[in-house]
């Protein structure tokens, strides 16, 4: 099997991977950033160019480097390949490049934004972004669009990821939207006014790596992080049913798919993408309808982590004379803690130096 | 150095009472009075440290924070988005929200298209900090030099929407 090094790291895959599947195989920091590509739908990637990374050799028989960077997504792999990704400064200036594009029409509402607290757009702007926009003109604006009565649309929010057409196409019988126009006109539509109403056609609100797509039913109730997600399941003749609940005390606020580190939907068992139906995802929303199995974890960084108590917390040892939380023996039956036995030491107090 | 706890002293300023018996000059307390008297009396002569209040008020320091108030802007409209980031900053957790979509003709009276419903700040748990401020992205929350006035009920200290946002007539033009 051919051998690719990524950032110093070597890594044996299959001919014909790409780039940043072999870096996700390694894991950790070295992974490209994706906006566009998702590996559950067949077809996608090329097309945000956050994932680019510098070739410096070409293969064990050309070791030349390439002569531009590389979309590390659609880009397969050679044997002896040597890849720079964090290690190079052409990339990391050239991300920070490609985030200010990305900015540029975004609108930057995250404060009403939905997808706030777990927006790709908003995790690669804190990580690349600069501070502040050098952008004066007027930013696009669309024709407001009903495309149904379950998903909502901000086309505005939109970075032509291409995703959501991916999933019409591959997911649903029927696909009634798609982009419309070119170049800086080009926008979600479902051209003739139709609704967007097929039974897997939620899973475009979970692929969406900004806000443009998001869920009607959830639609300003409260903030990503002040829910406290579960991973729950129940039989559903549609889906596989296993999703995240995203709870505020025992009111289900939304339920939405689970997703892996890059943001992407599980997979099953059976290595088929855990996607879920529209009546698992907007019609249960009722505690009694699921079946929960645990809290749901998330990445350090997140800020859906906010108030997470589920972590065990470490006992912490307070460094000073024992006896002085020990205190007299007196003092301590002052101290309306009746039932207390005294004559048990307590236990960190070994030595009293 | 292992002393025992009974003759440690944590503040240093220790001293052992003595048990001496007092003398017949000492028990008749004329010159112990005497000397309060003096005290007292000496008191009547400086400037007095009372501050009375409503009439006259203490000078507050310029970074004085006090009560919250949810601005508007120049057409009178509210800032607050209900974000919630406020909350989020909140180390005390003080500070609840219900966010709700504005309507068709309600645009002079919220900024955004998202605005707060409900907004409750306990002012209980509130330990004026100052972070909610801080976080705040639309300029929307800021905290004044009015005190939190007293009540006969906890419930008086959560302040809702009523209490909190800008008067209309106090507007920045």
């Amino acid at each position: 099997m051919p051998t690719v090094t990524i950032d110093g790291v070597s890594v044996e895959v299959e001919a014909g991977t790409t780039i940043l599947n072999a870096a996700r195989k390694i894991g950790g920091d070295l992974v490209p950033p994706a906006m566009c590509y998702y590996s559950k739908l067949k077809g996608s990637g090329g097309k945000c160019r956050v994932c680019l990374v510098e070739i410096s050799k070409g293969s064990a028989g050309n070791p030349n480097p390439m002569p531009k960077l590389q979309a590390s997504c659609c880009t397969p792999i050679a044997d002896g390949m040597e890849v720079k990704n964090m290690t190079s400064a052409k990339v990391q200036d050239m991300r920070k490049g490609v985030v200010e594009f990305l900015l540029i029409n975004h609108p930057l509402d995250c404060p009403i934004c939905d997808q706030a607290g777990e927006c790709d757009l908003q995790n690669l702007g804190f990580e690349y972004g600069v501070a502040k926009t050098r952008y004066e003109e007027e930013r696009r604006t669309f024709d407001k669009i009903d495309i149904g009565d379950k998903i909502q649309l901000h086309m505005t929010r939109c970075i032509l990821c291409y995703r959501c057409t991916y999933v019409a196409d591959q997911l649903t019988d029927k696909r009634v939207h798609g982009i419309m126009n070119r170049g800086d006109a080009a926008e979600i539509s479902t051209y003739i006014q139709n609704a967007v109403e097929n039974e897997m056609s939620g899973n475009m609100i979970d692929v969406c790596p900004v806000g443009a797509l998001t869920d009607k039913t959830f639609r300003f109730k409260s903030r990503v992080w002040f829910l406290k997600p579960f991973d729950a399941h129940r039989d559903c003749s549609k889906c596989c049913g296993k999703v995240t609940v995203w709870t505020f005390g025992k009111e289900i606020y939304r339920v939405t798919a689970r997703k892996d580190v890059y943001h992407e939907v599980e997979s099953n068992e059976d290595g088929t993408p855990a996607y879920i139906c529209n009546e698992c995802r907007f019609e249960k929303k009722d505690v009694n309808d699921w079946k929960i199995e645990g809290p749901r974890k998330f990445e350090k960084f997140s800020v859906i982590n906010q108030g997470n108590y589920t972590r065990k917390m470490q006992r912490v040892e307070i460094d000073t004379d024992p006896r002085l939380l020990f205190g007299r023996t007196e003092d301590r039956k002052a101290i309306s803690m009746n039932g207390t036995n005294f004559d048990i030491p307590e236990k960190k107090l070994s030595d009293g130096k | 150095m292992a002393t025992d706890i009974k003759s440690m002293s944590l503040s240093g300023r220790k001293i052992d009472v003595s048990e001496k018996e007092m003398t017949f000059k000492e028990k008749m307390y004329v010159f112990a009075i005497a000397k309060g008297m003096g005290i007292t009396l000496r008191h009547f002569f400086k400037p007095k440290v009372t501050i009375m209040y409503p009439e006259q008020k203490r000078e507050f320091s310029p970074v004085y924070r006090g009560r919250h108030i949810l601005m508007r802007d120049e057409n009178g409209a509210e800032r607050c988005t209900a974000c919630g980031l406020c909350a989020l900053a909140c180390p005390a957790e003080a500070i609840t929200m219900t966010s709700a979509e504005r309507k068709k003709g309600e645009e002079n009276l919220y900024r955004e298209e998202k605005y707060a419903s409900v907004y409750e700040i306990n002012m209980l748990r509130c330990i004026f900090c100052g972070l909610c401020e801080e976080a705040c992205p639309k300029e929307a929350i800021f905290l004044t030099e009015d005190m939190v006035s007293s009540d006969f009920k906890r419930e008086g200290f959560i302040y809702g929407k009523d209490k909190l946002v800008m008067p209309l007539e106090d507007k920045i033009h």
